[in-house]
């Protein structure tokens, strides 16, 4: 009656194994580490930066207690904060030779001390919030309205440029905040700019209407280009805060959207919420001019002379000297974007650019008189100039054109990236900030550790005292959930809060009412005359519907405050849920196992240890049974 | 051991009048403290600067108080954090400054007088993020409340789901009347804790209800009022172990967790106290004086095509 299959214990097997195994990162604590990673978005770190960062700490008499390479950045483990340091200092000569234009970051960090199979599993510990680890946090709201405007007066000017380039007569072009009306004295005029935008702005819908003697073409931005045009400007947003923050040199800096308008960037560790600030409003901007391709620019470019007067000379990403004509023709602010895709003709990667109409004018004024020639495109930060890319102009440029030739796909993406990210894309201010200093977070953790083990302990204790053996049960089914719900953190590589180690607290509490439910439904079976495998498998099943039932209504709660919470319910939310999950498991299924493995097999059982079954006597005196 | 040795039933439904004027009366308290007192809601809802700042040695808050209020706040908030040696300060948000300015000045200030003053946190949050969370915030308890009583409904009837969604709610207004009574700061933190009261004090109701379920279907003769005193008193031992575990661990959180932790382990043990009395007396009786039946909890089989007299209806050759 009360025996599992095999196939049941070998998932309670399978599930205490693999919790375990995620669950253990966790347990190891953190080793000083250094961190190399990209400054500059023209920087890549990948497999090459690991190993000139091997060779450097080689070079140096250190060796890493473990060296590891992910998306962002090459981490060398030591065993000792001195050759954290040591490693920082040569990791620092070897990769920063300039400090005021530093190519990539070193930072000091903390690594899991987790040894190498658990790291080859992917198991990680869980990602510590800021209120236990402490740093500054801020919560950027986008100007998206500022952006659409922006968008719709570049729209505006189009619209002017190619109306008047089609000889369309007598129209006037203004822009009611994002949309755009144009005025006509006949309907024929009216006629051919709705041709017109139709055909070259794919963006835009119209409504055509008649005022008095006027027609007048109401021209928006569709709701799906909007969406279109705010998802980019958050990205390119994002991709601009990025390339500041790097500059920080922040171990780990997290930059995430949040919901549809806002940003939310947090920076371990950094106290200074003044420099950060600073630096986040600052802007960078592209430009574009011409290479100088005269004789004495190109033997500079050689190094066999000095720069021409009135040019300038930069570099390039590969470091290659490039000398470039100190006039501008077109600013980031007259390109309205750059998209990567795949040239018709030759099948081979591009990326298309997009100018607004004053920019379009100047391209194709310039490509017109300096055909054959090297267009350079220049990116500034902190005053510091470099080039991104100095393609030849082939033909006559417009307002779009591509810039194609002997590149990979990724590169195509970064070089589209690197064009948008120039500058925001739209105004930014922040709405909401914290700083929690090291100390408070290292307080929190304590306090919230603290508070988790006393009450599990507490609620041990009493289990064991009260259900005897069953208590036992309970107390193990306790700790294997507080068990699966770490190794479920981890598994997500969920960000760990104070109100996150609230909710495992709470999860406890909430979790031991399953197994109460069940211990008393069985002790009732007893009471009531059942023999003892009878009692336990009653009990067991008697009780599932409750437990399913006031599980669920908890998990509503769960699920609302996960829909609608921000920040710190959020993260109460997630363990609160998970909690609910899986103290399902361990209090139904995993106990169950763990009582039939005990009991299951005992045939002419005649007590079962479940504390103090009490029974009242038909005359009224009471009978206490001892077990 | 064994705490509860209940000998008979307890008719806890003969008591139910009394009860539930109490509880009416409770909560027009509740409801007119909220009214009359409001919440006291911390920075994330209306917006400003919140400062942790700590000290070598304990302070005086009237002379941090003083301090930054000789620095144009007249309606600035200080007051000791956990110890004696850390305060927090909040001041509003003031026009023309940044938050940053606003914390650097007071910082300044406070260093003059004490140099050893540290700032441990700083905490910003704009106007319209508060608003936010205050829309976000009554959604989501309307998206529990409707969550929960489609559940019920569905799973019970909807009688019951009515009674537990009012005593569930009975008891969230009254932690928010405690709140507002006692002007604790009511923070993200205690919405978190008020909401999950919401889910775990149902608990309490569906493990009643069901137990009223079971006893209809078990003890056919029993009166209604009879099933709900029975199906209380069955299940009154593991009511008061489960929240008195519960209550442990929430103890442990008010006295370990710190400042922090600390309104939301209160906001919890009001709703566990609350909860348990409220599923008792509240539910019950309000599904009692809606009429719960026999009838409603269990579905009468399904007739068969025919008349249902004829004794050879069904049978086949």
């Amino acid at each position: 009656m009360n025996r599992y299959p095999v196939w049941k214990y070998a998932i309670i097997v399978i599930v205490l194994l693999v919790g375990l195994v995620y669950a253990l990162p966790n347990f190891f604590g953190e080793a000083p580490a250094v961190q190399v990673s990209a400054a500059k978005a023209t920087v890549k770190v990948d497999a090459g930066t690991q190993a000139r960062v091997q060779e450097a700490l080689k070079a140096g008499g250190l060796t890493p207690d473990m060296l590891t390479l992910d998306a962002t950045s090459v981490r060398a483990r030591f065993v000792t904060t001195d050759d954290q340091l040591k490693a920082r200092d040569v990791l620092q000569r070897a990769f920063v030779p300039d400090a005021s234009d530093p190519p990539y970051v070193v930072a000091l960090n903390l690594v899991s001390r987790s040894p190498t199979w658990l790291t080859a599993l992917h198991a990680f510990p869980m990602y510590l919030g800021l209120d236990l680890r402490g740093g500054v946090d801020f919560l950027l709201q986008v100007d998206m309205k500022g952006a659409i405007d922006k968008r719709a007066e570049s729209f505006a000017g189009d619209l002017r440029t190619s109306l008047r380039d089609k000889n369309i007569r007598g129209s006037a072009v203004s822009r009611n905040g994002q949309t755009i009306e144009v005025r006509f004295r006949d309907a024929a005029s009216l006629q051919a700019a709705k041709q017109l935008v139709q055909d070259q702005f794919a963006d835009l819908s119209t409504v055509d209407s008649q005022e008095g003697s006027d027609w007048k073409l109401t021209a928006s931005i569709k709701p799906e280009a909007a969406r279109r045009l705010q998802d980019a400007a958050l990205k390119q947003n994002i991709t601009t805060l990025h390339n500041r923050i790097n500059e920080l040199g922040v171990a780990e800096p997290v930059i995430q959207q949040q919901g549809i308008d806002r940003i939310v960037v947090q920076l371990p560790g950094v106290q200074d919420t003044a420099k950060a600030k600073d630096i986040l409003g600052r802007t960078a901007t592209l430009e574009m001019r011409l290479v100088d391709e005269s004789t004495e620019g190109r033997a500079a470019e050689l190094g066999n002379g000095p720069v021409p007067f009135g040019s300038e000379r930069f570099l390039d990403r590969e470091g290659r000297a490039i000398i470039v004509k100190k006039q501008v023709l077109v600013t980031g602010e007259n390109l309205t974007d750059a998209q990567p895709g795949f040239d018709s003709q030759t099948q081979q990667p591009k990326v298309d650019l997009t100018m607004d109409a004053k920019g379009g004018r100047i391209m194709r004024d310039v490509s017109r008189d300096n055909y054959r020639k090297r267009m350079a495109m220049l990116i500034f930060e902190k005053g510091k100039g470099e080039v991104l890319t100095a393609p030849s102009i082939n033909g006559e440029l417009g307002n779009r054109f591509q810039i194609s030739g002997s590149m990979s796909v990724v590169e195509a993406n970064d070089l589209a990236l690197l064009l948008r990210a120039g500058s925001l894309a739209a105004p930014m201010e922040i709405i909401q900030e914290r700083t929690i200093g090291p100390s408070l977070g290292a307080d929190n953790i304590n306090k919230g550790f603290k508070s988790v083990m006393y009450g599990f302990i507490a609620i041990m204790v009493f289990m064991c005292a009260y259900y005897a053996l069953f208590g036992v049960f309970s107390s193990i089914a306790l700790a294997v959930n507080l068990l699966l719900l770490v190794a479920i953190l981890s598994m997500l590589q969920a960000t760990l809060t104070l109100p996150g180690i609230a909710a495992m607290a709470l999860a406890i509490g909430v979790a031991i009412d399953s197994n109460v439910l069940i211990n008393e439904r069985v002790r009732e079976e007893l009471r009531n005359g059942a023999s003892p495998q009878a009692a336990i498998h009653a009990g067991y099943d008697r009780a599932w519907g409750t437990i399913l039932d006031s599980n669920v209504t908890t998990l509503i709660a769960g699920v609302a405050l996960l829909a609608f919470g921000s920040g710190p319910v959020r993260g109460f939310a997630v363990v609160h849920c998970i909690g609910i999950v899986t103290s399902m498991f361990s209090a139904v299924f995993f106990s169950r196992g763990l009582v039939n493995l005990w009991y299951g097999g005992k045939k002419k059982l005649k007590t079962v240890s479940i504390g103090t079954v009490w029974r009242p006597k038909t005359d009224g005196t009471a009978v206490v049974e001892a077990k | 051991m064994e705490f509860f040795r209940i000998h008979k039933t307890i008719p806890f439904m003969r008591h139910a009048k009394v009860l539930n004027i109490i509880s009416f009366v409770t909560f027009a308290l509740a409801v007119f403290f909220l009214a009359h007192r409001g919440l006291h809601l911390s920075v994330e809802f209306t917006g400003g600067t919140v400062m942790e700042v700590a000290y070598q040695q304990s302070v005086d808050v009237g002379k941090v108080r003083e301090t930054v209020g000789k620095l144009g706040y007249p309606d600035v908030q200080v007051q000791n954090y956990g110890t004696s040696r850390d305060v927090q300060i909040r001041l509003p948000v003031q026009k023309g400054q940044t938050s940053a300015q606003q914390s650097a000045q007071v910082m300044d200030a406070l260093k003059a007088v004490d140099p050893t003053a540290v700032l441990r946190g700083n905490e910003f949050v704009g106007p319209q993020v508060g608003e936010e969370l205050t829309t976000n915030g009554i959604k989501a308890l309307a998206m529990v409340v409707i969550g929960i009583m489609i559940y019920l409904a569905f799973r019970f009837e909807w009688k019951f789901a009515l009674s537990t969604v009012l005593a569930n709610l009975h008891d969230v207004v009254i932690i928010l009347g405690f709140f507002a009574f006692f002007q604790w700061e009511f923070s993200l933190a205690v919405l978190a804790a008020v909401l999950a009261v919401l889910g775990y004090s149902v608990n309490e109701s569906v493990v009643i209800f069901d137990r009223i379920r079971e006893n209809f279907r078990r003890y056919r003769k029993m009166s209604t009022v009879e099933t709900i005193d029975n199906a209380i008193t069955s299940t009154i031992s593991r009511t008061i172990i489960t929240h008195g575990s519960t209550q442990l661990v929430v103890l442990s959180m008010f006295f370990f967790g710190g400042p922090t932790l600390h309104y939301f382990a209160l906001a919890l043990t009001i709703g566990i106290c609350f909860g348990i009395y409220s599923s008792c007396f509240v539910a019950a009786a309000i599904a009692m004086w809606l009429g719960v039946k026999r009838e409603d909890l269990i579905k009468a089989p399904p007739k068969r095509d025919g008349d249902p007299d004829d004794p050879n209806a069904g049978a086949t050759v």
